[in-house]
């Protein structure tokens, strides 16, 4: 059987490229993708702990987890859409017109 | 009868004061004096029926009242307690009568006045801190009213705040008053320390159940004499008075002449048990009362403003009641406070009415010939005069005389010299009270009737009918109110000291009074003599031939001027002790500590928030990224606080 630690170990290192690629990319649609790579990472700590403590409640918040990334999705996609058509660009950095 | 009608004798004027302070400003005048005069009247119809019951047969010696624990603290203990004697009766009776007299003459005298609202209401609030003042049944709530009636007193002297003058002379009463209480709330420390109780059951029957006696009831009692010499106006606390004459005239009569000024002998009186067990305590107060007494008529001579002759005349006679008590003759004291009380009142509000009548003018200087033109005052006023300057039958003789004999029956090697202090401001009060009824009413009209007051003079008028009316019944009181102490040598039966004998236990010189009663007709001729003396001296300086006082004032020019400037005791005060204390604040206090430590700290405190701030603003980019940064890094620190602190 596999040992915990190695699910934990992975979903660290899945949540941390999650966050580098959130800090670091500029690109929104890279940014959302990362923003699901650190959401999945917890999935997998949950359902590695629920496997292990024979208990099925972590598995069904995975599965809320996943309806609001759906959720999530669906709304993020559409404003990303939205976002394009008004600005040609998909650069989070030139989208400033609040600032300031 | 109950005695929580006790609780209604202070309250009411409280209500009156709550009334006018609140809606006064809206209500019309007649509205306001009503309220006022309803509120002064209600209490004195209760301590006439008071009075009533506490003369009937079978009555108790002592009513008392008490409220549940005000402050309660381990082995100690205070309550709202009032408690009514024969001493209380008195006061209740001068504070509420002549109180409810001056209240319905302020309502003419104020009439043209702005601020009648205001005037009233703090008139009320008064009234309800001397009545708690005489009421109370311990120390600390005689505090409360006595801080009390020196607050309405401040009020009262600012009336007409927007004069420079009137404000300041308000600073200074009570800033000197101030300097009296420090006194009075160390005299009281000191009870608490030595009885464990401010009650004055507690604290004299603790005083007369032991022997004792012994240096810390001789400071107790000299601590209590500074704050009743701050109260009442005493060597060395007395130049407040004076200038407290910047307020309305009903203010100097109610406040500064007849009750306020009285709480200091009324206090010193209430502790006698204590005062009687220190006889050096006692001898300092005789002292200072003389002294005062003394000081006071010399400079009184040489006034020229009315109300200002009238106040160092208060202050003397004030003196007289203190050297009363410092003799041990308390009801000596009391009884002279409750005639002063009636006379003063009457030549305060007399004063008004001149000084009404001459459309402002206060200066002596420039009245004369009145007695035709303001009769009703002039009478008032005559029956004023004879009454303080001693003449048989008024009652300042009755009060004054027995002062004067108590004096000289002094069981101290000093008794003659204080009995010929008495005598001789007895002969200065009646010179300069007949030199200003000479000066006032007599001889050539030196006023301009046209250029009265600032050019807007209704003429010389006699004042109406809501202002002379209380002045009637004042003089009356004035005649007839000492014949309640006409002492046995003249046939009388002296009931006033009787009455106030339960109090004061009859326990002062008794020996002395049978041995020495044959001299009390001739001590009481000599003081006649004596005041008789004054009037020719007035008569021969002020109408016979006028020119003589001034003739006489340049050939002693250097005493002249001394007297004149008051023994220049303001401008040493002032160089002594007002002074240093101003350098000692600006610089010390203003520049180092305040400059320095308080702005120091302020700015610097607010220069450290900039400072960080301004490192802080950085964060704030608004930069979504680096926001997310900061968030993880915040996350990260928690995870590893939470991972190596345990």
């Amino acid at each position: 059987m596999v040992p915990i630690a190695y699910y934990l170990v992975l979903a660290a290192i899945l949540f941390c490229i999650g966050i580098a690629a959130f800090l670091i990319k500029r690109n929104v649609i890279t940014i959302f993708m990362s923003i699901e790579l650190m959401l999945n990472a917890v999935n997998l700590t949950f359902v590695a702990f629920a496997h292990m403590w024979h208990q099925v409640s972590g598995q069904i918040f995975v599965f809320f987890v996943m309806v609001v990334a759906a959720a999530e999705a669906a709304v993020g996609l559409a404003i990303i859409i939205a976002l394009f058509r008004t600005r040609q660009t998909l650069n989070v950095d030139s989208v400033n017109l609040m600032k300031n | 009868m109950n005695p929580n009608l006790l609780w209604l004798i202070p309250t009411l004027p409280f209500a009156g004061f709550l009334l006018n302070g609140t809606l006064g400003r809206k209500l019309p005048r007649a509205a306001v004096s009503a309220i006022a005069l309803l509120f002064t009247a209600a209490p004195a119809v209760i301590v006439a029926y008071l009075w009533a019951f506490m003369k009937s047969a079978g009555a108790p010696l002592a009513l008392s009242v008490t409220s549940r624990p005000w402050i309660a603290i381990s082995g100690f203990q205070v309550n709202f307690a009032f408690t009514v004697d024969h001493l209380t009766l008195i006061m209740l009776g001068v504070v509420t009568g002549v109180g409810f007299l001056i209240h319905l003459y302020s309502a003419g005298y104020m009439a043209h006045e702005d601020g009648y609202w205001r005037f009233f209401a703090y008139l009320n609030l008064f009234m309800f801190f001397m009545l708690v003042l005489v009421l109370s049944s311990s120390f600390l709530l005689l505090f409360v009213g006595w801080e009390g009636v020196g607050l309405a007193s401040y009020l009262l002297i600012g009336f007409y705040f927007t004069k420079d003058s009137a404000a300041n002379a308000g600073k200074k009463a009570f800033i000197v008053n101030r300097i009296g209480d420090f006194g009075f709330l160390l005299a009281m420390f000191l009870l608490i320390a030595h009885f464990g109780t401010l009650d004055f059951n507690g604290v004299f029957s603790q005083i007369s159940a032991t022997p004792l006696t012994g240096g810390f009831l001789t400071a107790i009692a000299l601590l209590l004499v500074v704050g009743a010499a701050g109260k009442s106006a005493q060597i060395p606390l007395y130049i407040w008075l004076p200038d407290a004459m910047e307020g309305p005239t009903p203010v100097s009569a109610l406040i500064h002449a007849a009750t306020m000024v009285t709480a200091g002998i009324y206090m010193v009186a209430r502790c006698h048990t204590l005062f009687d067990r220190s006889p050096y305590a006692l001898g300092v107060v005789a002292c200072i009362g003389a002294a005062t007494a003394l000081m006071a008529a010399c400079i009184g001579v040489v006034q020229h403003d009315i109300k200002r002759v009238l106040a160092y005349s208060t202050i003397s006679q004030l003196g007289y009641m203190f050297m009363a008590c410092g003799v041990g003759a308390y009801e000596a004291g009391i009884f002279h406070l409750m005639t002063h009380a009636f006379f003063k009142a009457l030549l305060f509000l007399s004063a008004g009415s001149v000084i009404h009548a001459l459309s402002g003018e206060q200066d002596m200087r420039v009245m004369g010939g009145l007695r035709k033109r303001i009769p009703i005052t002039f009478w008032a006023m005559t029956a004023g005069v004879f009454a303080i300057a001693g003449i048989p039958p008024f009652s300042g003789f009755f009060s004054k005389d027995e002062i004067l004999y108590q004096t000289f029956l002094w069981d101290n090697p000093l008794h003659i010299l204080l009995w010929a202090v008495g005598l001789f401001t007895a002969f200065l009060t009646s010179f300069y009270m007949f030199r200003l009824w000479f000066k006032t009413f007599f001889g050539a009209e030196r006023f301009d009737e046209h250029h009265l007051g600032d050019g807007h003079s209704h003429g010389v008028h006699e004042s109406p009918a809501i202002m002379t009316v209380p002045l009637m019944i004042l003089a009356i009181l004035s005649i007839i109110g000492g014949w309640v102490g006409v002492p046995l040598a003249f046939g009388g039966h002296n009931v006033f000291e009787h009455f106030l004998g339960p109090v004061f236990h009859a326990e002062t010189h008794v020996a002395g009074h049978m041995i020495l009663r044959n001299a009390e007709p001739v001590l009481a001729a000599v003081s006649i003599a004596t005041a008789a003396l004054g009037f020719f001296a007035a008569y021969v300086f002020y109408y016979k031939k006028p020119g003589t006082a001034g003739v006489l004032a340049q050939r002693f020019k250097p005493v002249y001027s001394l007297v004149e400037h008051k023994f220049w005791v303001d401008e040493i005060y002032g160089l002594l002790i007002v002074q240093p204390l101003l350098m000692l604040s600006r610089l010390f206090l203003g520049g180092i500590v305040d400059a320095g430590l308080v702005q120091g700290t302020s700015s610097g405190l607010a220069g450290g928030t900039r400072g960080l701030g301004s490192i802080v603003r950085r964060m704030q980019s608004g930069n979504i990224r680096s926001y997310a940064g900061w968030l993880a890094l915040g996350a990260a620190a928690v995870i590893a606080i939470a991972l190596f602190t345990h």
